[in-house]
């Protein structure tokens, strides 16, 4: 069942300008979204730079400030700090972050950092505070001599296993992950996400997994939503978006994903163009006049997306067939 | 590909220095690019394929570096070239496109002026022929108002437009080389498949061979002719793109494809290869480089000092450990 839910969500900057630095224009960073969150899923949240998907994550989490909208943990509105404390709202949620150096305190040793929020959230002994911590970078596979270390010694994939331990420190009901492994390698990227996968199943853990990498959210949630300036284009299961993606902005996603096919890449080119110029001549039904998505149509059972007229999906069909 | 080679790097050692003493960063590379193909080098962070590209133009400072081997363009060889005529072919032969757009491009110069640069140095132009040119340039690399772009700064265009912007000077002299160096890494997927289109597109127009240097196999798969991988600073595997991925060989190259997220792997774990890349300074230089990350294949299976070998037409691997390599199945933990 789901244990948060976000309500028509909306994060909007002021532009100032002028002689008296009033506010002349907004930008509509998160304009109307909603979705929930159920135990032990996985979410992808998949746009291009500046779509507003980390505004997404950090509201979330608590670190913007919504403009309107709810978000409601277990029915209780938790948009404000007072409200958060109540319900123990930010023990329950964690972060790790795409730049993971900037995000470990360069003065604290591992220990430290690792014990903060259990500082935070649980009165422990020192001894069963240091027996938790052995314990947690036992399962992000680290050995007990980091604990002495400093975020500066470590490799890349280590410190993001750092960041993973400090979020779980505590039993998180949801972690928001934005970008965790687009600054590795391959390699480590694939250490990471097995990782991840490793200690949704030990802490029946939610993930809001906010990436730009579809091969990554491929691989890893349950449940996508794509976004565009701020809003919805798209939303359904890993089958319904990869298998039968509706609306163009999809589509032209979906074929820009460089395929490991040697074979077909003369096909999967044309198709791309193709998509391309479907996009430009078919925009007017998935926009309106100002460029804004539509709100959201249901397809299926778990199947949404954002157009004008259902209608009009059918002729789009026919001319890309 | 019975083309006209035109650049070849022979047994190319790169050495960087640090507290005195020098440690290879490239060990024994040797490449061929052809007229009119894309040549890709694919490794991860630290195994040297920037180095190659930067040693091709003399980038490298040349107090801290040490050179070796030799990269022959026109029949001669340029790691004996000395800065002024490094000069006369950088930019007008050798055309560059480097990750950074925004670090590339002069903070202070408006885009028109910093195209037109290449074409004050390398070309007879009057002003009003270079205008044109620049502007025909922008429209090229798919501009659409070429004419209030050349009149911006660096910082007023988005990633995708500015490293058009790259393209379009690393273009301006018809270069008979293009190095691009991850060109696409910092860009969204959309604008990454348009970039990577465009650079084929103007590819055939000049025909220009490019060396593309990237991580992304997807890229690799999409784009390039013949692909290099390089592990820890050599050439692990050399062959022709479809033959690469139809029959990859080599360990690692086989261990990389197997740790992409891709459509079959959901549900399943990823491929983890055992270990760390090993930094310059630690890394054990005789015997297979490969060897700690695959430790339960037998040291007798690895060759003393492993070459690349010609195993079949145009497909070289280096060391004889693929013969018997297999996975385990433990995940790497």
């Amino acid at each position: 069942m789901s244990f948060l839910e976000i309500n028509d969500l909306k994060v909007h900057f002021p532009i100032r300008g002028g002689v008296l630095n009033t506010i002349k224009d907004h930008v509509y960073a998160v304009d109307g979204v909603s979705f929930s969150i159920d135990e032990g899923k996985t979410y992808g949240l998949i746009g291009e730079s500046g779509s507003g998907k980390t505004t997404i994550g950090k509201a979330i989490v608590g670190l913007e400030e919504p403009t309107d909208g709810e978000i409601l943990y277990y029915g209780q509105q938790v948009n404000k700090k007072r409200l958060r404390k109540k319900v123990n709202y930010n023990r329950e949620v964690q972060m790790i972050f795409q730049d993971v150096l900037s995000s470990l305190d360069p003065k604290k040793r591992v220990r430290d950092i690792i014990a903060e929020p259990i500082r935070n959230y649980e009165k422990l002994t020192e001894n069963q505070e240091l027996e938790k911590i052995l314990t947690l970078l036992n399962i992000v596979g680290m050995p007990p001599d980091a604990l002495y270390k400093y975020p500066h010694e470590f490799s890349g994939g280590q410190r993001q296993r750092i960041g993973v331990s400090r979020a779980v420190a505590v039993n998180p009901k949801l972690i928001v992950a934005d970008e965790p492994v687009s600054a590795l390698d391959l390699s480590v990227q694939a250490q990471i996400l097995n990782f991840l996968k490793m200690i949704q199943k030990d802490f029946n853990l939610s993930y809001l997994f906010i990436s730009h990498d579809l091969g990554v959210v491929k691989h890893m949630c349950d449940y996508i939503y794509i976004m565009y300036r701020g809003r919805f284009v798209e939303t359904g299961t890993r089958e319904d978006i990869y298998n039968n993606p509706q609306h163009i902005y999809t589509k032209k996603l979906v074929a820009a994903i460089p395929e490991i096919d040697v074979e077909n890449r003369e096909a999967l080119r044309r198709n791309r163009i193709k998509v391309e110029q479907e996009y430009s001549e078919k925009e007017s039904l998935f926009y309106d006049q100002n460029g804004r998505v539509f709100d959201l149509v249901q397809l299926s059972d778990t199947h949404y997306v954002a157009i004008k007229n259902k209608e009009d999906l059918q002729d789009v069909e026919n001319s890309i067939a | 590909m019975e083309d006209e080679k035109i650049l070849e790097i022979k047994d190319l050692h790169t050495a960087f220095r640090f507290q005195d003493e020098y440690f290879d960063a490239i060990d024994d590379v040797s490449l061929s690019l052809y007229k009119n193909e894309v040549l890709a080098i694919v490794g991860e962070s630290g195994c040297g394929k920037s180095t190659i590209a930067n040693s091709i133009v003399g980038l490298h400072d040349k107090n801290f570096t040490k050179t070796s081997g030799e990269i022959i363009y026109n029949g001669e060889n340029v790691l004996n070239y000395s800065e002024d005529q490094y000069n006369k072919i950088r930019g007008k032969e050798i055309g560059f496109i480097f990750q950074d757009p925004l670090a590339s491009l002069n903070p202070l110069h408006k885009i028109g002026i910093q195209i037109e640069e290449s074409l004050i140095y390398h070309t007879n132009l009057n002003k009003g022929q270079r205008h044109e040119r620049m502007l025909q340039l922008l429209d090229q690399v798919g501009i659409i108002n070429p004419k209030r772009i050349a009149n911006q700064f660096p910082h007023q265009l988005s990633g995708g437009m500015r490293q058009r912007v790259l393209i379009a000077i690393a273009l301006s002299c018809k270069p008979k080389i293009i190095i691009a160096d991850e060109p696409t890494t910092a860009l969204d997927v959309t604008i990454q498949a348009q970039i990577l289109d465009l650079l084929t597109e103007l590819q055939d127009e000049i025909n220009a061979g490019i060396i593309l240097i990237t991580h992304d196999l997807g890229v690799v798969a999409q784009m390039s002719d013949r692909v290099a991988v390089m592990y820890a600073g050599q050439i692990v595997e050399y062959a022709e793109t479809k033959e690469l991925f139809s029959n990859p060989l080599h360990p690692y190259t086989r261990s990389l494809l197997q740790s992409i997220p891709q459509a079959d792997s959901v549900g399943e774990e990823l491929h983890v290869i055992k270990g760390m890349v090993p930094s310059l300074k630690n890394l054990v230089r005789e015997g297979c480089r490969f060897a700690p990350r695959i430790p339960w294949i037998l040291e007798s299976e690895h060759e003393k000092s492993p070459m690349l070998n010609e195993v079949s037409k145009n497909h070289f691997v280096r060391c004889t450990c693929w013969k018997n390599f297999h996975f385990r199945d433990d995940g790497g933990y």
